[in-house]
């Protein structure tokens, strides 16, 4: 596993207001907060590292504020970083690290390198445009100029992801929160990228609509072979979803394992406190 | 309209100021070649070398205040009167016809600015400025085409944010441009946009083609001639180069048409293989096609009419 990974994140750091490394020293999970008194600055994240296999789910877990969205858009290049290295197999195999990237080349390697589902499909996506042209988007950007080829392949993903095809031709934003994010998913798979990240892909969605678009996510992480990272507060979804985790608290990782250990047995403090409240 | 006329309605002609002794002194002022001062030529002219060096990239530059309004032509205007010499002859159209009443006013301002003569076969003429048409002669290096653009950004119908524009063209990132070509297929059938169709220029920038019809889009693919896009109300200047290529955006399998009537044809010159424009007539309820280039139109109409009599001879 520690040469088979297809991202991995080193000693990742975001600290909001002056990089000033004092700022680590009163803050934390031991100190209880992620703003430090002595220089004002939010240390959001810090020493966040793992890696993700091919096929493999990686959870981020931790309540709001914790710091996982900032290591997710941070991955994603939706946010500058602060210090350390992203990696991804498929760019210069893994010896170049994408933050060092320019924008632009950063920017491309959404196209087919690294795909991000968001909370709120209007992040992901244009709700003004219909589901199909929303796939065609992502498919024109990687070069497809067969409107034949592109109708073909847009159907066959928004069946996968059950979306209804009747309603392949209408604008995303007539759609039901569950089938956008159903589109969303779509269009993330599209170009068939080798990682995918998911950010709270079910929170905000009705309990019923939630567990189908789970196990539709489920299905096709198995199916696409692809390496998932899944950030969110919600140990069911943890659980449903990923084989490993890690628990994030104050911009810290404090307990990292497989799933299932770390619900049945959590060690650190804060660990047991969310298993306990997720359990109750 | 002569030049002294037109120096009086510039405020430029020659004025008497009075000095503080009461006497007065005259001064004479004459209007600069081409009406434009030299400061002004030099920064248009720059953009121009820019635009041809970085074929269909928008270049801003600093547009001015032009004796006819922007968005009537001022950024072909202010083209022309930058780059036209001693030695051009001016032909001005306006959709294909030089007898429209912008086309005259800027023809005779280029003129009597410049005292160059004017003419409207593209034969004659090495300096052409045009609204939204090609002429249908083949032209060739002598010809310079100055088309007065209304709407530079080809992208403004999918974003409108200035700085997100100016991305999307740096990185190439036109894939909302193929989205809105696959909606408009996918709702209508075919791809309905029919004058100024998006193209991609030299394989880099894609660029609104003014609106000419789809009918001159293929000519400005390798053309011989050098194509100057000028924008005064929106302060930019793009060019396509001779020999350069000028792709429409299609998908593979959805060919690029222009525009054809079945049996259409003048009703003027009989030709069925010019662009069209269909004529409603205002006593019937009916309507007739003519030449959308009306000297085209003229000259061919001549000839035929001159061939028929020498039959009959």
């Amino acid at each position: 596993m520690s040469t088979n990974w297809a991202l991995k994140i080193e000693s990742l750091g975001k600290i909001h207001g002056i990089p000033d490394l004092r700022s680590l020293e009163d803050t934390g999970p031991e100190k209880g907060t992620a703003k430090s008194a002595l220089t004002g600055s939010i240390v959001a994240a810090w020493d966040v590292s793992f890696e993700v296999a091919p096929g493999e789910a990686l959870g981020v877990i931790g309540e709001s504020g914790s710091g996982k969205s900032t290591v997710m858009r941070c991955i994603a290049g939706d946010q500058g970083s602060t210090t350390g290295a992203v990696r991804l197999r498929t760019v210069h195999d893994g010896h170049m690290n994408v933050l060092d990237l320019d924008p632009s080349s950063r920017r491309h390697l959404r196209v087919a390198d690294l795909s991000v589902v968001y909370q709120d499909p209007a992040e992901g996506l244009r709700l003004n445009v219909t589901a199909g042209g929303n796939i065609a988007e992502a498919l024109t950007a990687a070069g497809w100029r067969h409107f034949g080829r592109i109708r073909d392949r847009a159907a066959e993903l928004l069946d996968r992801t059950e979306v209804p095809l009747s309603r392949m031709d209408d604008l995303v934003g007539t759609f039901s929160g569950g089938m956008r994010q159903r589109v969303q998913l779509a269009k993330a798979l599209a170009n068939e990228p080798p990682v995918i990240l998911l950010d709270e892909p079910t929170t905000g969605l009705d309990a019923s609509i939630a567990a189908g678009v789970l196990d539709l996510i489920r299905n096709l992480l198995e199916e696409t072979g692809v390496a998932a990272v899944v950030v969110s507060h919600d140990f069911a979804v943890i659980e449903m979803l990923t084989t490993r985790c890690v628990v994030m608290n104050h911009g810290r990782i404090v307990e990292s394992g497989l799933t299932d250990r770390l619900l049945e047995d959590p060690h650190h403090p804060y660990s047991q406190k969310l298993v306990g409240a997720a359990r109750a | 309209m002569n030049t002294p006329l037109l120096q009086e309605i510039l405020g430029n002609a020659s004025r008497t100021d009075t000095n503080l002794d009461g006497s007065s002194s005259f001064k004479a002022q004459t209007l600069n070649f081409g009406l434009l001062d030299e400061y002004s030529k030099r920064e248009i002219r720059r953009a121009i070398l820019t635009a041809v060096a970085v074929p269909g990239y928008q270049v801003p530059f600093g547009s001015r205040e032009m004796p006819v309004a922007r968005g009537w032509g001022s950024g072909g205007l202010q083209i022309s009167l930058a780059i036209v010499g001693p030695d051009d002859v001016v032909k001005v159209i306006d959709q294909g016809d030089d007898e429209g009443v912008n086309a005259v006013n800027l023809r005779r301002l280029i003129v009597s600015s410049t005292g160059i003569p004017e003419s409207t076969t593209p034969e004659d003429s090495t300096l052409i400025q045009t609204r939204h048409r090609i002429p249908e002669d083949p032209l060739d290096a002598r010809h310079t085409l100055v088309l007065q653009v209304p709407v530079p950004e080809p992208l403004r119908g999918v974003e409108r944010d200035m700085r997100e524009l100016a991305r999307m063209h740096a990185e190439a990132d036109y894939a909302r441009m193929w989205v809105s070509l696959y909606e408009d297929k996918v709702r209508n059938g075919v791809i309905t946009r029919t004058t100024g169709y998006p193209c991609l220029v030299n394989s880099r920038y894609v660029i609104a083609t003014t609106p000419i019809p789809r009918w001159d889009i293929p000519r400005l693919h390798q053309s011989e001639f050098l194509s100057l896009f000028g924008a005064g109300r929106e302060k930019r200047i793009y060019a396509v180069p001779p020999h350069t290529d000028v792709e429409p955006l299609t998908f593979e399998d959805v060919p690029f048409e222009v525009e054809k009537t079945p049996g259409a044809k003048c009703r003027n010159c009989a030709s069925n293989n010019t662009f069209l424009v269909e004529v409603l007539a205002t006593d019937v309820r009916q309507s007739y096609w003519v030449c959308s280039d009306s000297d085209w139109c003229r000259r061919h109409r001549e000839l035929s009419d001159s061939s028929s009599q020498g039959l009959m001879t």
